[in-house]
């Protein structure tokens, strides 16, 4: 069983309220959920639609075909009609819509006289319309009235009480008027309620849970949540959420705040990732450890401010000047954009360096259920020298050329012992050089001898399938989760498996799996994109010297979706 | 007690005779009358010669980009406010390259104290117009002289609100003055901006010491810092009389004390992890 509803209108008409109520509804459920949203870059007007697809068994993807569309003006139905499935309803409000449509498909609910006659505010249509929507699937207002009650119990009894009543008339009106239609009922999951996140939200979680205390962002969509989800914690758990005069300023900060002792973070989207170029940089010959979201939209410049693409794989890859070790993390899904918070948190701590999780709006902003989220085994471990570690010691040197190139990190004003970084090249006390040998010194110690120990931390992809595929999917970051539906549609009938990347750089060495023979002995090898120029694929034969024999490049700014890729590959497959 | 050797750092490499070494002094011996050790304070730099005067004294320092002093000394500052945050910069540094965080840091007053070395050219790079350079000053950039007209940094801060603004002058006889500025900038609560005046013996052939020298004069006894028009009344004067002193001061809460999360502690005496922190997957479900 899978159904997906899709709610479309224009941007200030309440999709978001209206998609996020069903989403926890049907996560609640017990349904295995996942939404993704499509929005332009305005505060009114235009067209928005908010998708979600629920199941009873796990989902990771869009599909482009509709049960239920939503239609709260007249564009969504011109523009959406056509994806409806055979069987499928529009849900619609003929008297506000000034037009009344005849064919079966339409059922005409009078969203604004229902609230009229509960003397309701306008703003309610939306509760009648979750009503309807709950009503046509046989579900009923249970879960409705307790998020509206936990969440709108500022607005007072009065509010929460109307709008169950309005709801409840939106579900009575399907049921009365509409009693044929039985197709669409579901069975509700006799499964505990599934976590819902986005990718967004499990990145802030995850540094939360990663000590995270320190945060400074210049606002860009779609990395903003982010910001918002920890601005929203810092009173409980002590975090600093600052907003920056530009993004140069918040990486600074993020440094600043970072050699001052405590573990920081930033945010932003390709633009932004642009100007912290030069303090990603300062990260690198300083040593300080920081985190770096760079959460993608499509470029170049302004580019689609609201869309999805992989486009600056590269840009993040060879983003800032000289040359130091860094890491990039891709993860593909809200619980492993959860996990590799953490994990760039324990690397940038551990090898004192710049760590970038690099998402996607498509990722951002997509809901997810998960049955859980492991906490227990999270790698917390401070590497920092705070005051007991350092009473002990007899001298301090912030760049001691220690063995494996880690040198000693110690807070300022912990102790007598004095900090000195320097953006400069430098000595051992963080004193500024320019003899040659100090130079090599140096470039050994925070390039040569960290970086082997950083390769032996990448994690190798996953692969999914059968270990002598005739056909390999190649994929890194926010496509997995259709990858790894459309792999499952086709391993039926070929001899196909999936081989995914969530870390990058750097690139996975192959001693912990030998991913290029598996790749070597595939007839076809597809890299799929969500880009124009594949960059994935040539940072692949860069790396390993291994060329893709096909590529799927999607760069219109949106995501893929399950059937569309599924006839693309099925092209391919045929050439075999 | 602290002692002006405690101090000592690197050797300068600055010019022979360049107003930095009369800056550095001076500091220092700030430092030894404010009885704060190496340890208790730390130094933020950007890129310039002025930036590299945390080297040269014993200190916790952060020499960063130019530019990009305030940011860095902004985010340790509100990780650890136990801390004194000293921020050193010149005027290419922070009035060009840095401009847009110098309005910022004047807006958000984070208790940081910002010494901005200001001999009205870019040195470092040998002798290009800064934002203080006065129009038509002819240099190897601005062969024409220079067509803008220059940054009033004390008026601009004024206009800002600035928490604490002042003028000195490095020469011989303003060193005195500057100790006592330096010391009530220090102590002052809120961002403290020190604009001081300094020669260029290799690249500003006109704002010398003896110009500096023949135009700056003390505000009067009696000057009220407190009156904002006032002070920006005063900070227009430049030209053959140049005022120096304490011009604005206000008691603005600073941004630390408007943080609920660091009001109690700062960050980093805070726990580094709060395991209690894991409740919040539950919010998800």
């Amino acid at each position: 069983m899978e159904y997906t509803i899709r709610v479309g209108g224009e941007a200030g008409q309440g999709l978001l309220s209206i998609g996020n109520a069903l989403t926890k509804i049907l996560s609640r459920y017990g349904f295995h959920v996942f939404s993704h949203q499509d929005y332009m870059s305005r505060i009114r007007g235009g067209h928005n639609f908010y998708q979600i697809r629920f199941a009873d068994s796990p989902i990771a993807a869009s599909r482009e075909q509709v049960d239920v569309l939503l239609a709260l003006d007249i564009n969504t139905i011109e523009l959406h009609r056509h994806d409806l499935r055979a069987g499928g309803k529009i849900v619609y409000d003929a008297a506000s819509l000034g037009t009344k449509f005849s064919d079966q498909e339409f059922l005409d609910i009078p969203l604004a006289r229902i609230v009229e006659e509960n003397g309701a505010d306008q703003i309610m249509v939306n509760s009648v319309a979750i009503g309807a929507i709950l009503g046509l699937f046989g579900l009923e207002l249970d879960l409705f009235a307790m998020i509206i009650r936990s969440t709108m119990q500022k607005k007072g009894e009065g509010v929460m009480a109307t709008n169950i009543a309005v709801a409840q008339a939106g579900l009575d009106y399907i049921g009365q008027n509409y009693p044929e239609i039985g197709s669409l009922k579901v069975v509700k999951p006799q499964s505990k309620g599934q976590m819902l996140i986005t990718g967004n939200q499990a990145i802030g979680l995850g540094a939360l849970l990663s000590g995270c205390k320190f945060f400074a962002a210049y606002p860009m969509s779609p990395s903003t949540s982010i910001m918002q989800y920890l601005a929203d914690k810092a009173l409980k758990y002590g975090i600093i959420v600052e907003q920056a005069e530009d993004e140069i300023s918040a990486i600074n900060m993020a440094l600043g705040a970072s050699y001052g002792g405590v573990r920081a973070m930033t945010a932003t989207s390709g633009g932004g990732f642009a100007l912290m170029t030069e303090g990603l940089s300062l990260a690198g010959i300083t040593e300080i450890p920081v985190v770096i979201a760079e959460v993608q939209r499509p470029g170049p410049a302004t580019g689609l401010p609201t869309r999805t693409e992989q486009g600056d794989l590269f840009f993040v890859l060879y983003g800032g000047h000289g040359e130091f070790p860094k890491v990039v993390l891709t993860p593909g899904t809200p619980e492993q954009a959860f996990h590799l918070t953490n994990k760039a948190f324990h690397l940038a701590e551990k090898y004192q360096i710049p760590v970038i999780i690099q998402s996607d709006q498509y990722l951002a902003d997509s809901e997810w259920t998960f049955p859980g989220l492991d906490t227990e085994h999270l790698q917390n471990e401070d590497f920092r020298l705070r005051d007991e570690a350092l009473k002990g010691m007899s001298s301090y040197k912030r760049y001691d050329q220690s063995d494996n190139g880690v040198s000693p990190l110690a807070v300022p004003g912990a102790s007598r012992h004095l900090v000195a970084v320097d953006s400069d090249e430098h000595d051992e006390e963080g004193h500024l050089i320019e003899d040659a040998p100090t130079r090599i010194a140096m470039v050994a110690k925070r390039l040569h001898k960290k970086m082997p120990l950083i390769q032996q931390e990448i994690a190798p992809p996953t692969y999914f399938g059968p270990s002598q595929a005739e056909t390999v999917l190649v994929g890194y970051g926010s496509t997995f989760g259709v990858l790894q539906e459309v792999c499952a549609r086709l391993i039926e009938r070929h001899l196909i498996g999936l081989l995914h990347f969530t870390e990058v750089w750097p690139f996975p060495i192959l001693e912990k799996f030998d991913y290029v023979a598996l790749l070597k002995q595939a007839a076809l090898t597809i890299c799929v994109e969500n880009n124009a120029s594949g960059q994935f694929a040539k940072l692949l034969r860069m790396e390993t010297g291994f060329a893709c024999s096909a590529n799927i490049n999607k760069y219109d700014g949106r995501p893929f979706l399950v059937d569309t890729l599924l006839g693309e590959i099925n092209e391919h497959l045929r050439g075999l | 007690m602290s002692t002006f050797e405690d101090y000592k750092g690197q050797k300068p490499a600055w010019c022979p005779g360049c107003g930095n070494f009369a800056i550095l002094s001076t500091l220092k011996k700030a430092l030894v009358d404010l009885n704060m050790g190496p340890h208790q304070f730390a130094i933020v730099s950007g890129i310039g010669q002025g930036a590299k005067l945390p080297h040269y004294l014993a200190c916790n320092l952060f020499n960063g980009l130019h530019g990009r002093s305030l940011p860095v000394a902004t985010g340790l500052k509100l990780a650890n406010h136990d801390l004194t945050v000293l921020t050193v910069a010149g005027d290419g540094d922070c009035y060009g390259e840095g401009g847009n965080h110098l309005l910022h840091a004047i807006r958000r007053n984070v208790n940081i104290t910002l010494f901005v070395h200001n001999n009205q050219v870019y040195a470092l790079t040998k002798g290009q117009a800064s934002p203080t350079t006065m129009a038509g000053t002819v240099t190897k950039t601005q062969p024409f002289g220079n067509p803008s007209e220059p940054l009033n940094p004390l008026a601009l801060a004024i206009a800002l609100d600035c928490s604490f603004v002042a003028r000195a002058f490095a020469g011989a006889s303003g060193l005195p003055f500057l100790q006592e500025i330096m010391k009530e900038a220090i102590n002052h609560k809120g961002f403290a901006l020190v604009d001081i005046l300094q020669n260029c013996v290799s690249f500003n052939m006109v704002n010398t010491f003896h110009w500096y020298k023949e135009r700056v004069y003390r505000l009067e006894d009696g000057y009220d810092p407190t009156d904002r028009v006032e002070a920006f009344r005063r900070s227009l004067e430049w030209g053959e009389k140049i005022p120096t002193g304490i011009f604005y001061r206000n008691k603005r809460e600073t941004c630390e004390q408007r943080l609920p999360p660091i009001r109690a502690m700062s960050l980093a005496r805070q726990p580094v992890f709060r395991p209690e922190a894991r409740q919040e997957v539950d919010h998800f479900y």
